[in-house]
């Protein structure tokens, strides 16, 4: 049986992992390469590391770095971050990575997706969405890391994204992100439910319930966390056990 | 001990040979005909897209060479596709070295009827963890039947005589097959952690 994946997120600033509170406050966790050999080793089913500053400062190659993930990491790993043309993402899948997961840039011109689907594969394509949920109860698209408010829904944009090329939805509730209080269920459901194509739950998980709970109740395919882990509050290998005790495929051993 | 990659216009080539290095074994990237006749072993990777794939191996004459290699052969993931008879995916006529066709998710899952309650259950592409089981040949020596490797892929290759490991979405599928000198498997050995490790040590040193 497929199983649920458990995503450790690497945020990247100057080559070293960071952690920010909603998106803000950021703390040094230590070497990616190091840290992502070690949740590989305890179980992580993939990584993702992105490159939180680069949308804002226009910084383009994380190759170097990919470069050392694939000759270290023997898992699944996906790279963001500043991602804006086929001749990136290009660089990024011939030193390693994966999947290439794509934000800003798509929404400004999401043609992209498209191309980047015919170039390379829609299984390569993530498309990360940052969204919050306002007054009016909807759920908006946010860009830049968070510092542009959109118009266009969450559920809108991601049903456009799919029809398009992206292989995946990496979808962040800027609600519940830093909060460890709980994924957003509503949104992840919504997503989940409609699109064809798997939904990544990100922010708000801070307890091993939380990741029983996007799972149970909002049906996502993968959830992804990252200060949690690198502070140690949840390990990998007890979440996957628990996890497995409460009856949700996971790959353990 | 020569291990030839086969270079053409599909991803993830450079994934397999940093998995090789890993495990200590060095490859060389090729489309050089002699370099891949004259290597002890072939891996011929990949993940794209069937058609656009096997025009690039005709017009190179590539395709010829694949099919009269006499040394073990490995494909991963779509390379495993194309040493299939035909693809679903645009129909495309493949190498035909296995007999079997490769059939896609999405049709499978109009024709399974699921319910709409179930219909986005089974994701496509099929991203993520599943496990083999049936496993046949060396290449899965001291692998553990329903250990987890990585897939990620739209089309699958159906049951057939080939058919050396067996993993479930939807419905049974191929994840393994042999004839011959020709081995090849659905998932990612060079992503799938330790297991996938194993296997192609296996394929090096047992087959």
């Amino acid at each position: 049986m497929l199983t649920k994946r458990i995503i450790p997120c690497l945020d990247i600033k100057d080559g070293r992992t960071v952690k920010g509170t909603n998106f803000v406050d950021l703390r040094d966790a230590g070497d990616p390469v190091e840290l992502g050999r070690l949740y590989a080793s305890q179980g992580a089913d993939e990584l993702v590391f992105l490159d939180i500053t680069a949308t804002v400062e226009k910084r383009k190659t994380l190759s170097e770095l990919v470069n050392r993930i694939s000759h270290q990491i023997n898992i699944p790993f996906t790279v963001g971050g500043g991602i804006s043309s086929v001749e990136d993402v290009k660089i990024l899948l011939q030193n390693g990575a994966d999947k290439i997961s794509i934000n800003t840039a798509a929404f400004k011109r999401p043609a992209l997706l498209s191309e980047l689907e015919k170039e390379f594969g829609s299984q390569c394509v993530v498309l990360a969405i940052d969204a919050r949920m306002e007054e009016d109860g909807e759920w908006y698209v946010y860009l830049n890391g968070g510092r542009t408010k959109t118009d266009r829904t969450c559920t809108d944009w991601a049903e456009e994204a799919v029809s398009l090329g992206a292989g995946e939805i990496l979808l962040t509730s800027m609600n519940h992100d830093g909060t460890k209080q709980g994924f957003a269920l509503d949104i992840t459901r919504a997503l989940s439910t409609r699109l064809p194509v798997p939904v990544i739950a990100s922010g708000g998980g801070g307890r091993m319930e939380h990741f029983l709970d996007v799972f149970q109740q909002a049906n996502a395919d993968a959830a992804l966390a990252a200060s949690i882990f690198h502070f140690k509050e949840v390990a990998i290998p007890d979440l996957k056990n628990y996890l497995f005790q409460e009856g949700i495929p996971v790959r353990i051993g | 001990m020569e291990i030839a990659i086969v270079k053409y216009n599909a991803g993830n080539i450079q994934s397999v040979l940093y998995a090789l290095e890993r495990i200590g074994a060095a490859a060389i990237v090729t489309d050089d005909f002699e370099l891949l006749r004259r290597a002890d072993k072939v891996i011929f990777p990949g993940v794209g897209e069937a058609s656009s794939a096997m025009r690039y191996l005709r017009e190179r004459k590539l395709d010829q060479v694949l099919k009269e290699l006499q040394q073990p052969v490995l494909g991963i993931c779509l390379g495993m596709q194309l040493m299939c008879a035909y693809s679903e995916e645009n129909s495309t006529e493949c190498l035909g070295i296995f007999d079997e066709k490769v059939k896609s998710f999405n049709q499978l899952k109009l024709q399974e009827a699921v319910t709409d309650t179930e219909i986005n259950r089974f994701k496509i592409p099929q991203i993520g963890w599943n496990t083999i089981s049936s496993l046949k040949t060396d290449l899965f020596d001291s692998i553990a039947e329903n250990s987890y490797c990585y897939f990620v892929h739209g089309y699958y290759a159906a049951l057939g005589e080939d058919t050396i490991a067996t993993t479930d979405y939807l419905a049974p599928y191929s994840s393994g097959l042999h004839k011959k000198n020709y081995y090849g498997v659905q998932f990612h050995p060079e992503k799938s952690a330790t297991v996938g490790e194993k296997i192609l040590r296996n394929f090096i040193e047992k087959i």
